[in-house]
């Protein structure tokens, strides 16, 4: 079964519009949103929350209709992490502790108290002396001490370092080493997504630009540094971006609708996803 | 079992897992009836996605060298390794073939083509 299940999803607000998307995140997998600001990704994560209403199509999460009343009960078993964590400055993580324990059924302290240390976080601390990084972290622990199946993050590694984020991307690998557990997060940076994903959906000015899985996707392009005779010679229909400067061209190729004559240099997630945003 | 997943050299994730615990069966190093790392944790212990190691533990089962058992695991199959082995010296023995025919149509001598083995083996 899939986590989420989204069909012909569809939102308008003034001079936007997020138009017929739709994508399925299996259970037991990673999935990536991309995008540009103003893509629509947060847009998409607070319809399948039901934080805004849609206008049409349908979303599941876990099995059930998330405009419907079982949808409260699907609610334990998700954990959100949104790009600002928000604590009463004075709480300490303990005290965020005997508040969430009455606030989640499933609430498991020793599994909070466990990511506390994990993430070397102070228990006495108040939430207005942490830095950035350590109250993503308690927002991360948060969400996941009550036992979720389903993570969904909005840009939750953004603003912070590399060794923050690497720690953090770390615990989603080990998330979904239960195969009932999945994962959808939203990111600018690439990269991350790219070193743990399973599937990436590209979001693009309210469009759905693909929705793939990551490996592949890699597979079916071929990014190629030529001449500018070289380039005349490629076929069109086989061109799905290009960047060119005085002395040649990048072009990124469908493999498929070319032989494949030229070497291919690396290509990494990041300069596919900005060469097909740019020749959209 | 060693698996070195490697982003330099141009093979795609999944034949690269393939190759390696297909190798490791020919070699001996896993023997029949030793089980292999479930999909889900080989692919959390490299980093890497689940699905691309289904990819190849979907052609390794297909190829007949791992027997998948429903909620039990990933098994070196029982299957005639021997057999392999021998296809594989076959196959060998047939582009052994074509080299000497290749080779005598250049007139390079026999061991003007064994400096050319040695040759690839280092540049590899």
């Amino acid at each position: 079964m899939d986590a989420i299940e989204i069909k012909d999803l569809t939102k308008h607000f003034k001079g936007f519009t997020l138009d017929h998307i739709s994508f399925a995140l299996p259970r037991g997998c990673i999935m990536g949103l991309v995008g540009e600001n103003g893509a629509g990704k947060s847009t998409t994560l607070n319809l399948i929350m039901n934080a805004i209403s849609r206008d049409g199509g349908s979303i599941k999460v876990l099995g059930v209709d998330n405009e419907s009343r079982e949808f409260n009960a699907a609610k334990e078993k998700i954990g959100i992490v949104l790009d600002e964590a928000y604590f009463p400055e004075v709480l300490t993580p303990k005290n965020v502790n005997n508040i969430m324990k009455y606030t989640y059924q499933n609430w498991q302290e020793s599994e909070f108290f466990s990511l506390i240390d994990r993430f070397r976080l102070p228990q006495n601390k108040s939430f207005r002396d942490f830095s950035r990084g350590m109250k993503m972290k308690l927002a991360i622990a948060v969400a996941l001490a009550h036992q979720p199946e389903l993570l969904i993050l909005d840009e939750a590694t953004s603003g912070l370092d590399p060794m923050v984020r690497d720690e953090i991307l770390d615990l989603f690998n080990d998330f979904t080493r239960d195969e009932n557990h999945s994962v959808l997060l939203s990111s600018h940076i690439v990269s991350d997504l790219e070193k743990i994903c399973d599937y990436i959906v590209f979001l693009h000015q309210g469009k759905l630009m693909f929705c793939e899985e990551k490996d592949r996707l890699l597979e079916e392009y071929a990014l190629w540094k030529l001449t500018k005779e070289q380039f005349e010679d490629i076929p069109k229909e086989a061109i799905r971006g290009v960047k060119r400067n005085p002395f040649g061209v990048e072009v990124l190729v469908k493999k498929d609708a070319v032989a494949d004559v030229f070497p291919a240099e690396h290509l990494s997630l990041e300069d596919l996803i900005l060469f097909l945003a740019k020749g959209a | 079992m060693h698996i070195v997943i490697s982003n330099a050299v141009n093979q795609p994730i999944y034949g690269q897992i393939y190759r390696q615990i297909k190798n490791s069966i020919l070699s001996g190093e896993l023997k029949a009836g030793d089980m292999l790392p479930s999909i889900r944790s080989l692919a959390k212990d490299l980093r890497i996605s689940v699905i691309t190691t289904k990819r190849a533990y979907d052609e390794l089962e297909k190829d007949g060298y791992i027997d998948v058992v429903a909620a039990k695991g990933c098994y070196v199959a029982e299957k005639n390794l021997a057999w392999i082995r021998e296809t594989h010296l076959k196959q060998l023995e047939d582009h052994l073939r074509n080299v000497r025919e290749l080779a005598v149509s250049c007139g390079l001598t026999e061991t003007e083509i064994i400096e050319m083995y040695r040759l690839l083996q280092k540049s590899e």
